[in-house]
């Protein structure tokens, strides 16, 4: 993600206030606490691992910046 | 008749008895659009021609006589959640010109109750804001004062019902973004239990914590719009399929011997004292109805916000990787897909989106994981036992649900971290997974700003929060009091 130097200069000292800010949770002892990913019960949602109808290929490409022959055309990868 | 000023609830009888046609609401909202919306700018994209053809198709189907929910109500959505045709920019200039290729679930649901689909509502780009002003698309001014914010994130949704622009609205709750600009626009506004609402077709922010809610202008249409959209889904791994029980029937009965939990670390010195007397008085009269108090203790709230800020951040940057340029959206040409990818996502996403990405990659990375992410996991853990424990001796909770009322424009847009504290009273209760519903209980004096009063309650227990809510409505009359003429 490319930033000019201005937003560079800003950004840095705002993320700095930011991450001294956070740094209040090195006040609690946390060695004995498991951590939390997410606040359901659910554990592994699994479903029949099988080919189903989706979105036509020619719908999702109209959002494409650039695309021919159903693929996404991108700059060259490999010399 | 001004049929723009009526609640689901009151248009939908209008409409079952033939009083009025979904294409007279639906041509009522439109004009009032017209008169307001260049003031309040709420919405990015009107659906104007579609909309009164959706409501003449409901007008001939008679499904408003069949009793279908929504039949002929007019509805604006977010513009994080996807409605096929219609374009979905969730704000940002990454996404200018994107069309939905498919419904979200809840749109589905919204079309199968018969709702009339009315536009696209602004909000800080990709929900990463509390006042509305990261929109790319410009400002949404809230309609109680044209120089102060709507809230946000969902600040266009919350604006556009205030201002009587749609008969109610969805929202997107991260962190408060549903029930904080109710609360400053004088909405009704409820996040539901994580896994309550399937996020399918919402662009995601942070996947632990999003959830999709109602705001309206009263808690009834609340309770009729979360029974349209609850329930299990399986393109959302993370809907649970508990059975979804009749909300608007839960609305009756009384609340008293209802447990009140008071907690001591959201009154303290320093709040706003407009916003605490409102408050005081809430819970006055909550008690006049035969609730007991409880006073609760919350012993980590005070870390909610640092937890939430590398969490959400730390998710969000992960999410936000597929905005590459490659697949839709925004490109800026590159040499190679590296400098692509990089010029793209530097012109297209905005400052706010740039440092919540930076912070949460930082949080995330080799060296940084265990200090940040895994210690503000660790954090989350206490705060959800925080609220398992207080919910032992209470059966909700209330709160102020914002510090102070509608903050103006530029008060704290340079200052990131005094913008994340605005959200100190919504933000833990996303982090334990919980419902909460923000209803306006009473204004500050000059200006005159709305105050929201916040009930939390247990995960899928949206019944009695709702139950509480309406109760207190009922004694109130601050949800009848309107911004604009």
């Amino acid at each position: 993600m490319e930033l000019g130097a201005d937003e560079m200069a800003k950004m840095s000292a705002q993320l700095k206030d930011i991450l001294s800010y956070v740094a209040k949770l090195n006040e609690l002892d946390v060695s004995n606490v498991e951590p939390t990913a997410h606040a359901t019960p659910l554990v592994n949602v699994l479903r029949k691992d099988e080919v189903r109808p989706s979105i036509e290929t020619e719908r999702i490409l109209k959002n494409a910046p650039d695309s021919a022959r159903d693929l996404f055309i991108v700059p060259k990868i490999i010399e | 008749m001004s049929l723009h000023t009526l609640t689901i609830h009151e248009l939908r009888r209008k409409l079952r008895l033939g009083e009025v046609s979904a294409r007279e609401a639906t041509q009522a909202l439109l004009d009032r659009i017209q008169a307001v919306d260049g003031n309040i700018q709420a919405y990015l994209w009107l659906n104007r021609e579609d909309a009164l053809s959706q409501a003449a198709a409901i007008d001939r189907s008679g499904d408003a006589k069949k009793g279908k929910p929504l039949a002929g109500v007019p509805i604006a959505i977010k513009d994080v959640i996807n409605v096929e045709g219609q374009p979905c920019t969730c704000a940002s200039k990454i996404l200018a010109g994107y069309t939905s290729v498919y419904d979200a679930f809840v749109t589905q649901r919204l079309r199968e109750a018969g709702a009339v689909l009315l536009g696209r509502t602004n909000m800080d780009e990709f929900a990463m804001g509390s006042s509305t002003e990261n929109s790319s698309w410009g400002r949404t001014k809230n309609p109680w004062d044209f120089g102060r914010i709507p809230g946000g994130s969902s600040g266009g949704s919350a604006a556009a019902v205030a201002a009587d622009e749609a008969i109610a609205a969805l929202g997107s709750d991260t962190g408060g973004s549903i029930r904080q600009p109710a609360a400053v626009c004088g909405c009704v506004g409820l996040k539901p239990t994580y896994g309550r609402v399937s996020r399918y077709g919402l662009v995601a922010f942070a996947s632990s914590l999003d959830q999709i809610g109602p705001i309206t202008k009263d808690v009834t249409d609340a309770a009729i719009l979360l029974q349209v959209l609850a329930g299990h889904d399986a393109s959302d791994s993370t809907s649970v399929a508990q059975p979804v029980p009749d909300y608007p029937a839960a609305l009756g009965g009384e609340i008293k011997g209802l447990r009140i939990g008071l907690p001591k670390e959201y009154f303290i010195e320093g709040m706003d004292p407009e916003v605490e007397a409102a408050v005081r008085g809430a819970i006055q009269t909550l008690q006049g109805l035969g609730a007991e108090i409880v006073e609760i203790s919350l012993p980590h709230t005070d870390y909610a916000v640092a937890v939430y800020y590398l969490i959400a951040t730390a998710e969000a940057s992960a999410n936000l990787a597929r905005f590459d340029g490659v697949r839709y959206g925004l490109r800026v040409a590159g040499r190679d897909p590296i400098e692509m990818y990089g010029k793209t996502r530097g012109a297209g996403f905005g400052p706010e989106v740039k440092r919540r990405i930076i912070l949460g990659t930082y949080a995330l990375s080799a060296g940084y994981y265990d200090a940040y992410y895994l210690r503000a996991q660790k954090v989350r853990t206490l705060i959800r036992r925080d609220f398992e424990r207080a919910f032992e001796t209470c059966d909700v909770i209330v709160t102020p649900t914002t510090p102070t009322a509608a903050f103006r424009f530029g008060e704290k847009t340079e200052d990131p971290l005094q913008m994340y504290l605005s959200d100190i009273f919504t933000i833990s209760v996303n982090l334990a997974g919980n419902c909460g519903v923000s209803v306006p209980c009473g204004f500050t004096r000059n200006p005159k700003l709305p105050i929201g009063l916040q009930i939390l309650g247990k995960p899928f227990d949206e019944e009695t929060v709702l139950r509480a809510a309406n109760t207190y409505e009922q004694a109130t009359e601050w949800h009848k009091q309107r911004p604009l003429g």
